[in-house]
């Protein structure tokens, strides 16, 4: 039923005066024992980095574990008291978001089977009239990912590892995710 | 917040484990928003062009993550925040307005303590942001963020001055209509919204691509708020008035295979 519901637009170019919060990058903050560091680019079809985007995530924590009335597991506030789950970037001048983050845990999927840890992930810009949506897997967690039935909706290879984020400079908890919106490695956007 | 879970007893923290969780489990389903947002390929949206994606959206059924959400609420403002025209060493220029609404499911339930942020231009129709480079007066009374979290009604309230329209370069004598931005998180991933509010009888609607990309003309409609005579304060601001509704939601079941 999508009577009544309140049309999209796009933020526009002057989403820095409503959206950034001082805090937002930090889902954890910084100096949290285990914390995982995710950056990368947004780009556009021209290969050009956005400098006014803002990249949004969400995600389990690392028992697997939502601090959410709507989890019939139960609600479970997180072990890391200040774990928020949820992670706000704006792109800087050079394309780039940054979050700060723990490892989410794996999930029983809609259906059966088990969904790899994952976080989603919604990009806002001047030029999308609506959010874009993603999901970032982790390189190291091969086995969840070969099992993950998200990732195996996804015939092509080439396509499903623009899903998967790539480890980076700056030791095991440090990844890449760069977000393709078009072009050759155009990044596998969800609808939801 | 409760953390009551099926397996142990309340506050007992249980981590989710593959193996021994065969339990079904109940999750909401949000309805489809098909046909109501605008199309991300919209040409007449220049900015639209590089930065729509051409590939087909992948379906993606909703689980845990996406029936969950950030629950943000009263600890990421203050009372400040929902008047736009007070903070500064005087009165911004322009129309005081009180805008006020509420946030709504397309069921027609209230989505109460729910974060509601916005932004805008000033009563000249400028931006306090260095990529504004409209030739119309920046005011040092103004800089055009604020938010508020619903009440337990859904409903939200601003204090702020009505922008101006102000050009844009998309095509020849781009005018946008005067709007405010609008950002909802609503309970759910599934149910996070960004949009724009306008003001009625604005005369530029029909020359504006980004309003009529949205397809069909009721939902346009939709983004518009109505002046309200019993909400305008004699003397002091006129009232709009606007409803946010988000993706609604059913109930169901979905049997977890782990342990068959």
């Amino acid at each position: 039923m999508s009577a009544g519901i309140t049309p999209s637009q796009t933020v526009g170019p002057f989403l820095a005066i409503g959206l950034p919060w001082p805090d937002g990058p930090h889902v954890v903050p910084e100096d949290t024992p285990g914390a995982m560091i995710i950056t990368g680019t947004v780009l556009d079809g021209a290969g050009e980095p956005l400098p006014d985007a803002v990249v949004e995530t969400w995600q389990a924590d690392p028992d697997s574990r939502f601090d959410h009335p709507d989890d019939p597991r139960g609600q479970m506030p997180p072990e890391v008291k200040a774990f928020r789950g949820f992670g706000r970037s704006m792109t800087d001048a050079d394309g780039t978001y940054r979050i700060v983050t723990l490892r989410p845990g794996p999930l029983p999927a809609p259906g059966g089977g088990t969904e790899a840890p994952h976080i989603d992930v919604s990009v806002f810009a001047r030029g999308l009239l609506d959010r874009v949506v993603t999901r970032i897997y982790l390189p190291d967690e091969t086995e969840a990912n070969m099992a993950d039935p998200v990732l195996n909706s996804i015939g092509d290879p080439a396509r499903r590892q623009t899903l998967i984020a790539e480890a980076a400079t700056g030791g095991s908890a440090a990844f890449r995710f760069d977000i393709r919106l078009q072009g050759e490695r155009e990044t596998v956007f969800f609808d939801v | 917040m409760t953390s009551e879970n099926a397996a142990s007893g309340p506050g007992e923290r249980t981590p989710w484990t593959p193996r021994g969780s065969g339990n079904g489990l109940a999750l909401p389903r949000y309805h489809s928003a098909a046909g109501v947002h605008p199309p991300l390929r919209s040409p007449a949206y220049r900015s639209t062009e590089l930065r729509a994606p051409k590939r087909p959206l992948v379906p993606l059924p909703q689980g845990l993550t996406e029936v969950t959400g950030p629950l943000l609420g009263s600890e990421r403002v203050t009372a400040q925040d929902a008047d736009l025209t007070i903070g500064h060493a005087g009165e911004p220029q322009g129309e005081r307005i009180i805008l006020t609404g509420r946030v709504l499911d397309s069921d027609g339930r209230p989505v109460p303590d729910t974060l509601v942020e916005i932004w805008q231009a000033n009563a000249a129709g400028r931006y306090n942001h260095v990529v504004d480079d409209h030739p119309a007066p920046l005011d040092p009374n103004f800089t055009g963020g604020g938010r508020c979290v619903t009440d337990s009604l859904g409903r939200y309230r601003f204090v702020t001055i009505k922008p101006g329209p102000y050009p844009w370069r998309n095509h020849y004598n781009a005018w946008r209509p005067a709007h405010i931005h609008f950002s909802v998180f609503g309970r759910a991933f599934t149910q996070r919204l960004v949009t724009q509010m306008y003001f009625p009888g604005d005369p530029l609607f029909p020359f504006d691509p980004i309003f009529n990309s949205i397809p069909d003309g009721k939902a346009r409609e939709r983004l518009i708020s109505t002046f309200d005579i019993d909400l305008t304060e004699p003397d002091w601001a006129l009232g709009y008035r606007w409803d946010i509704v988000l993706r609604g939601r059913t109930a169901t079941h979905f049997e977890a295979e782990e342990d068959q």
